[in-house]
């Protein structure tokens, strides 16, 4: 846990140094809305169409995060230097798990004010607490799934290409559950309470797969 | 435990695919002295040195590092070797102080450790610069740093004096070199300052062993015959 | 000086298992033309189902025998198991591949359009070949055989476990269940056609056995020949297998 900590401690130092990945996930997502506006052609959205929009908005910027996640470990030695060490080495799906979800936090923290701004018809005020658990939910399976595809494709020859290509099939039931969730909170009539079988869902997925990811890491950083 | 072996190879095999890195070599060294492992590039010493620094698995023969058997009781020698390899392992983003932090940290050691370290190779000064405004004498200082941080009994060390001009080559002496106690095994293009340093040599060629002895008697022949 | 090291024999009851299954596919291709009655609505087009949907549950099945293959390679790392994971998955792709056409025509027939988003089955089918469809290209892009190995079995085994949460999530999403008799169960069949459908179902299943086991042979033939002819001839008149998806 301590190592775990201390992980996580120096990815997010290195990105508070450096602003790699957050603000260029944030950018997307905005950039992806104005997009939207025009390829889809109406003034405001609402409800399911909406709560699709935003999904699929989420899941790309996070490809970008995802990516980039193991990036310095292979490229300035961060792999070794952690397996040299007297550590637990699940500690580095969790720190880097951990690491994925915070920056996924961060980008909503901006893109959804935008989302509201930009293309969304009804307010999103009331919309925000049913919102924010589909979305929490949803984040916690991106990033173990991101997780473990990154740490997958890092050691591959197509480097950027493998990620997304493995990861979203994988994220889709969780996609499905988050679009399908959204959308109460989002309808153009007033905010309605998500249905439980999508939060349902995403716990069920986020559990199978945490678990999953928790029995397979190490297979992946020996050599 | 006097007695005990620091490192023991017996028939060790390593390969990659089709490609055997490694075949057959077994080599004792003994606590405390120094192994220098000579061969052209390709002969298979920075595999040897990855497996005794548990990054790599052997594929046959044994190995024992202080007297633990790898890769089984791996994690029980990590804390007391350090490996001062090629790449620094250092985040370029970051200050030596705060890269040092980060090893003591997975180590479990005090942060006084690393200020000591630091002022060892005088590095103290320039601790909060990022490592990539660095020289890259400094960040070989810094690698030092970090590969004798945890203070441990075997040095693995990969051409440890690259990149250093005289004065730092003295600033990291103690810490790597043959008065710091240690049990080394280092790899280096020249030789002959490797056997100077070196209690017991091994002359690999192909990833097999061309000749193995007393660092004092290797001759210049045996040399030539490995980069032939 | 290596020692080849046991290879299991695949060869071992070959022909008897391929004499099963050509037994079992000539019966299963008279029972659907000359004894399963036509269906009420679909008419003719319908005998298709006898295909697709043997072909759709051997090819499930395939992909989560691959995923317990690929257990068994990262807890004895052993390769032989590798081979077996990476047969029975290529195997089960192609099966897939089939279910989709095939699914695709029955559609058609059936509805009019090549492809329907309100068959829960179909879509998460097609998810599912979409993830598996992408262990090739990853094996391809790993240099290093232990660790493409290694990779390949992760991938196998979380791909596996995708597949039941898949089909749990999509039926979810369908707002209305179609009716029809794609149950996997085979639930509501008449007789005559459930025995079709469970001839089918036997036969498909034997030739996917039978498929796998053959090319495990030969796979597990051509690397025996390799190390033989390395340790005759030594390293060096050996060429390097080119950069192939497949274990070596």
């Amino acid at each position: 846990m301590r190592t775990a900590l201390a992980v996580l401690r120096k990815d997010l130092r290195l990105e508070l140094r450096t602003f790699e990945t957050v603000p260029a996930m944030a950018l997307f997502a905005v950039t992806t809305f104005v997009i939207f506006h025009f390829g889809l052609g109406q003034a405001t959205i609402s409800g399911q169409l909406a709560a699709g929009v935003l999904t699929v908005t989420v899941l790309f910027s996070g490809m970008l995060g995802i990516n980039r996640l193991f990036v310095t470990e292979r490229e300035q030695g961060g792999f070794d230097a952690f397996l040299l060490a007297p550590v637990d080495r699940t500690s580095l799906l969790l720190a880097k798990a951990a690491a994925l979800f915070t920056f996924l936090v961060v980008l909503e923290l901006i893109a959804v004010p935008a989302f509201g701004l930009l293309l969304l018809g009804p307010s999103l005020g009331p919309a925000l607490p049913g919102l924010a658990v589909v979305l929490l939910l949803a984040d916690l399976g991106i990033a173990v799934i991101g997780t473990l595809v990154s740490a997958i494709a890092v050691h591959t020859r197509a480097r950027d290409l493998i990620g997304p290509v493995i990861g979203l099939p994988l994220m889709i039931p969780a996609l499905i559950a988050m679009a399908r969730g959204a959308a109460a909170p989002l309808a153009a009539h007033g905010a309605a309470s998500v249905p439980l079988k999508w939060l349902e869902v995403l716990a069920l997925y986020d559990v199978v797969f945490a678990l999953l990811a928790y029995a397979v890491f190490d297979f992946l950083l020996e050599e | 435990m006097a007695g005990t072996p620091a490192i023991e190879l017996r028939g060790l095999a390593r390969h990659f695919g089709e490609r055997t890195a490694l075949r057959d070599v077994s080599v004792v060294v003994p606590a405390g002295a120094t192994l220098a492992v000579l061969g052209r590039n390709g002969a298979g010493k920075s595999t040897l040195l990855r497996i005794l620094a548990t990054l790599l698995r052997p594929h046959q023969g044994e190995v024992s590092v202080l007297g633990e058997p790898l890769p089984k009781r791996a994690f029980a020698v990590r804390a007391r070797l350090g490996l001062l390899a090629h790449e620094p392992l250092l985040y370029r983003d970051l200050s030596g102080r705060e890269n040092l932090r980060y090893h003591a940290r997975l180590y479990r050691l005090p942060e006084e450790r690393v200020e000591q370290v630091l002022e060892a190779v005088r590095m103290g000064g320039r601790g909060d610069d990022p490592v990539r405004l660095l020289s890259r004498g400094m960040i070989q200082r810094l690698a030092v740093c970090r590969a004798v941080l945890h203070d441990p009994e075997v040095l693995l060390l990969d051409e440890p004096r690259a990149n250093l001009d005289p004065a730092a080559t003295g600033l990291v002496e103690p810490l790597i070199g043959r008065e710091s106690g240690r049990t080394r095994v280092l790899t280096s293009h020249d030789p002959q300052a490797a056997l100077a340093e070196a209690d017991l040599a091994l002359g690999l060629r192909d990833g097999r062993t061309a000749w193995l002895g007393p660092a004092a008697t290797v001759t210049l022949e045996q040399v030539r015959e490995l980069y032939a | 000086m290596t020692l080849l090291p046991p290879t299991p024999n695949y060869g071992k009851g070959l022909r008897g298992l391929s004499l099963a299954t050509v037994a079992t596919l000539s019966v299963a291709f008279a029972l659907v033309f000359f004894y399963a009655p036509l269906d009420a609505d679909q008419g003719f087009v319908q005998k298709i189902f006898y295909l697709h949907v043997p072909l759709a549950i051997v090819a499930l099945c395939g992909f989560i025998l691959g995923g317990l293959f690929a257990i068994g390679h990262l807890r004895t790392g052993d390769r032989a198991w590798d081979m077996r994971s990476y047969v029975a998955i290529h195997m089960s792709l192609i099966f897939a591949l089939g279910a989709l056409i095939t699914g695709s025509i029955w559609a058609k027939a059936s509805w009019g359009h090549w492809w329907v988003w309100n068959e829960p089955t179909l879509v998460s089918f097609l998810i599912v070949f979409l993830l598996f469809a992408t262990y090739q290209p990853l094996r391809f892009s790993i240099d290093d055989p232990e660790r493409q190995a290694r990779y390949a079995s992760v991938f196998a085994i979380v791909a596996g476990a995708f597949v039941p949460l898949n089909f749990i999530a999509v039926r979810l999403a369908q707002g209305f269940v179609h009716p029809r008799v794609l149950t996997l169960g085979g639930g509501n069949l008449p007789g005559p056609m459930r025995l079709t459908f469970l001839v089918s179902l036997v036969g498909i299943a034997l030739l996917f056995a039978t498929l796998w086991k053959y090319e495990l042979t030969a796979k597990s033939t051509r690397m025996q020949l390799r190390a033989l002819r390395r340790r005759v001839l030594g390293d060096e008149a050996i060429r390097p297998l080119g950069r192939s998806a497949a274990p070596s």
